[in-house]
């Protein structure tokens, strides 16, 4: 299932809806890259609330994606872990490391927000 | 009497009735001097040290009763509830499971004892009456000791939970700040249970940055040291910083001695500083109200 991505001002907002299989995961990799070109987004948010498992290539690909957008000049916030999938991915020993996250959409949006004002208020 | 012994030629559980009853006619006999020789017993033993010789007698005189009572009609309920009663009783006192079993079985050799003296000019009615008797006084002192250990456990189960429930408050003392502070032992269980307990608190609360403190923990092992380690990345996974506070001299050695690799885990010598450092991470300044009216922008309302 193709995962929808919004455009909303200066940020890109994808909301995976339902579990992904490893193609979907590319698929949404490659359209996030090219978006962030596209439209000259700043941010990008991906939202896993809705997802009760995040296995070991699905961490990979989030983190290949924030590692990827960096390069292009946006940031990248994972939203939305739940409690029980982060305490499964701790114990896999995923721990996205140098991938920011926030508690949802909003704290994401938040984050986003202080960053780039930070990043701008910057000579 | 031998009449009832000769007749029967073969041991069969039918024999061991009219046996018991024998039994039970001669402990009912000799009840003041047994009762008695146990007590005596009991204190040179030095069983039961945590009550008095008249507490002592006094049980001594119900568990003989019922020791008797559960020989003669065979059903051990009525006892089972007694020593239940007992155990509810003695347990607070600081009675030992080993004082418990000690005296049913000081109470088994007095009565074989008596019975020895009673019957040692016949040695093979003798055999049948022990025949007869120790089956019987085993599953009693069984059924004592059971119930001994059962309320025993029954009580640690509940002081058990009871700390589990105690132990792990998980408080908000500013929005989106929460602290965690960790008391006693933390086992396994325990450890992944402060886990998801923190874990569904930081979503409730929407909580930014958490200070876990450990001032109250006095050891801690590779394993709950890893676990830590888990809980902070599993809380920076759903947006929050966590804040390490507490860390006694005696555990930070044994932490860099076994080698877990803490660098990841943001620490902070107390709770004062840990929550200083958090406020400072979600935009808070704490200033004295006095000082208030020297902050431009803040003059009026200080007025």
């Amino acid at each position: 299932m193709a995962v929808p991505i919004l455009k909303q001002a200066e940020y890109l907002i994808a909301t995976i809806q339902s579990a992904l299989t490893d193609e979907d995961l590319i698929s949404l990799q490659r359209a996030l890259v090219e978006k962030v070109g596209k439209f000259r987004s700043r941010g990008v948010i991906v939202d896993v609330t809705s997802l009760d498992v995040l296995d070991s290539f699905a961490s990979r690909t989030l983190r290949d994606i924030a590692h990827i957008i960096r390069l292009r000049g946006a940031e990248t916030v994972i939203v939305g872990v739940q409690p029980e999938v982060a305490l499964a991915m701790v114990q896999l020993g995923i721990t996205l490391e140098k991938v920011a996250t926030a508690l949802d959409l909003e704290e994401g949006l938040a984050y986003l927000d202080k960053k780039l004002r930070h990043a701008r208020s910057e000579p | 009497m031998k009449s009832i012994l000769e007749k029967e030629t073969v041991r069969s559980g039918a024999t061991t009735a009219p046996l018991l009853r024998e039994l039970v006619e001669h402990l009912r006999l000799h009840r003041t001097e047994l009762r008695e020789e146990w007590a005596r017993r009991i204190t040179e033993a030095e069983l039961l040290t945590a009550m008095s010789d008249a507490e002592i007698f006094a049980e001594a005189t119900s568990v003989y009763d019922n020791y008797v009572a559960a020989l003669e009609t065979g059903t051990f309920e009525a006892l089972q509830t007694y020593s239940q009663n007992l155990s509810e009783r003695i347990i607070p006192r600081g009675v030992e499971t080993h004082e418990v079993v000690g005296i049913v079985l000081l109470l088994r050799d007095v009565l074989a004892r008596s019975l020895f003296a009673k019957y040692q000019s016949d040695f093979q009615l003798l055999n049948r009456i022990l025949d007869a008797y120790e089956p019987a006084a085993n599953r009693i002192a069984n059924t004592v000791a059971v119930g001994f250990v059962q309320e025993r456990e029954r009580i640690i189960r509940e002081q058990q939970e009871a700390i589990r429930e105690l132990s792990t408050p998980v408080l908000q003392v500013r929005e989106r700040l929460l602290i965690l502070p960790i008391i006693g032992v933390i086992d396994p269980q325990r450890a992944r249970q402060l886990t998801e307990q923190l874990l569904r608190a930081i979503r409730a609360n929407r909580a930014r940055v958490v200070v876990i403190d450990i001032t109250g923990v006095a050891a801690m092992d590779s394993h709950v040291a890893n676990h830590l380690v888990q809980t902070v990345e599993a809380s920076r996974l759903l947006g929050a910083t966590v804040i390490v506070t507490g860390l006694s001299p005696e555990i930070a050695q044994t932490l860099v001695k076994i080698g877990v690799d803490l660098g990841k885990m943001n620490t902070v010598g107390d709770l004062q500083g840990g929550i200083e450092e958090a406020e400072r991470l979600l935009g808070y300044k704490v200033v004295p109200s006095d000082a208030l009216s020297q902050l431009p922008g803040l003059r009026e309302e200080a007025q």
